[in-house]
């Protein structure tokens, strides 16, 4: 989808303003909703990429404006309401409706570290042959899917140079929604600035993006 | 089929609509009810912080840099094929299960964005710092990368070619910085405390020890 959270390029969002000896956390709240989105239950199939789309369904005047840990506070509490694990009324009280059976399979403490360890993997085995190979020239499809996407906008009809690629990775685009993990061959590609921001950036930088198969076209 | 999330723009204004509009007691009442639920496990989100806060953090990609500095052999294939090398710290893991790192030298500087959302070498450099998950960060890295590492301090000649990973997939990315001058005589310990997580952005060099290693 073209959302706010696509940001490659904008302007007047400010200065980095990066902190001296920033802290680990701005306050305590944001460790315990960093520990209950790593550590809580979720919907059934719920993946990250399912997590990412949540998170950039939330309007562009509260993205904005809510930190991190608030957006996760807000996808969190988006995929419960949405699966119906959770009710409006229990999100706003803090307690289960009455005659709620409490589960038991919530993540325990000696399970956080083998989770950590082996979480996260998404290099799938794919055996049709790459359609692009290293140092071939490619364009990033002019594609606009109101779905989840990791195709930036900023990249979109620009030519590119494949420079590496990662074999067959799951396709964000078909996991968020459920429909199966979809493996794509991923490529990394780089850009040129001038290809991306025109003849007044400079000729020698590059931004490279990680884009699958499907995002991409011979050029 | 389960109802497609993008079918309902609005259930995000639902979730927000009447809870409190402070986020600490927010999350607190989310937590409650979580707990309550049988969806959380209080002291499962301790272990969580107490990981991050503990043992995952930027010590773990300081190790894997002076390791290269000092090993050729390792930084051969660190570069070739990171995953495995990183795998021979045990540091592999969520955040950080497909990894490729990108070599600072005198002619190239290497700079690590997500602009998409926040996607960060969690495994190896611990909690992502405020600014590189805030706006700024991930609207101007690609556009103006240059104007970005002056804000951090850094101005780099023109003859050096900037390149931009933005982490649009779960490839994590991570910089191998340039070994300071100065530190021919330093142990791979020693080494390790001079590498700083904003170095392994590529928002920063490793600065050279201010006095003679004694």
């Amino acid at each position: 989808m073209n959302g706010v959270h696509d940001m490659g390029g904008m302007h007047g969002h400010g200065p980095i303003a990066p902190e001296q000896d920033e802290p680990l956390w701005h306050a305590p709240w944001e460790a315990r909703m960093f520990g209950m989105r790593r550590g809580g239950t979720f919907p059934p199939g719920f993946n990250i990429d399912r997590w990412r789309h949540v998170r950039e369904l939330i309007p562009p005047y509260l993205y904005l404006v809510r930190s991190y840990y608030d957006h996760w506070y807000m996808s969190y509490v988006a995929a419960l309401l949405h699966s119906g694990m959770a009710t409006r009324e229990e999100i706003k009280s803090g307690h289960a409706a009455p005659g709620t059976a409490k589960r038991n399979d919530a993540m325990r403490p000696d399970q956080v570290w083998k989770t950590q360890k082996t979480g996260g993997v998404f290099a799938r085995a794919i055996e049709t042959p790459p359609l692009f190979a290293i140092g071939q020239r490619v364009r990033a499809r002019n594609i606009n899917p109101t779905g989840h996407t990791r195709v930036p906008r900023y990249v979109r009809g620009k030519v590119g140079v494949v420079q590496l690629h990662h074999g067959g990775h799951v396709l964000p685009d078909s996991n968020a929604h459920l429909q199966g993990e979809a493996p794509e061959h991923l490529y990394t590609v780089a850009f040129s600035m001038r290809e991306l921001w025109g003849p007044e950036a400079s000729p020698r930088d590059e931004a490279l993006a990680d884009l699958w198969e499907s995002y991409l076209e011979p050029a | 089929m389960a109802a497609s999330l993008s079918d309902h723009p609005h259930h995000h204004d639902h979730a927000h609509s009447d809870v409190p509009s402070d986020p600490a007691l927010r999350t607190r009442t989310l937590e409650s009810l979580l707990t309550e639920k049988g969806l959380v496990d209080p002291a499962a989100i301790d272990a969580w912080v107490e990981a991050y806060e503990k043992k995952i953090g930027p010590r773990r990609g300081a190790e894997v840099v002076a390791r290269a500095w000092v090993d050729p052999a390792f930084k051969a294939r660190l570069l070739s094929d990171a995953t495995s090398a990183i795998e021979t710290f045990g540091f592999l893991g969520r955040e950080a299960q497909h990894i490729v790192v990108v070599e600072n030298t005198p002619a190239i500087h290497n700079l690590i964005v997500c602009t998409l959302c926040s996607c960060y070498p969690w495994g190896l450099l611990g909690l992502p710092p405020r600014w590189y998950k805030a706006a700024p960060y991930r609207a101007r890295s690609v556009i103006d990368p240059r104007g970005v590492l002056a804000e951090f301090g850094l101005a780099l000649g023109e003859e050096v070619e900037v390149r931009v990973w933005d982490s649009t997939a779960e490839i994590r990315y991570l910089v191998l910085p340039e070994r300071p001058a100065g530190t021919d005589d330093f142990s791979e310990a020693e080494l390790a405390a001079l590498v700083t997580r904003d170095a392994m952005i590529g928002v920063a060099k490793v600065e050279a020890p201010k006095e003679p290693n004694a």
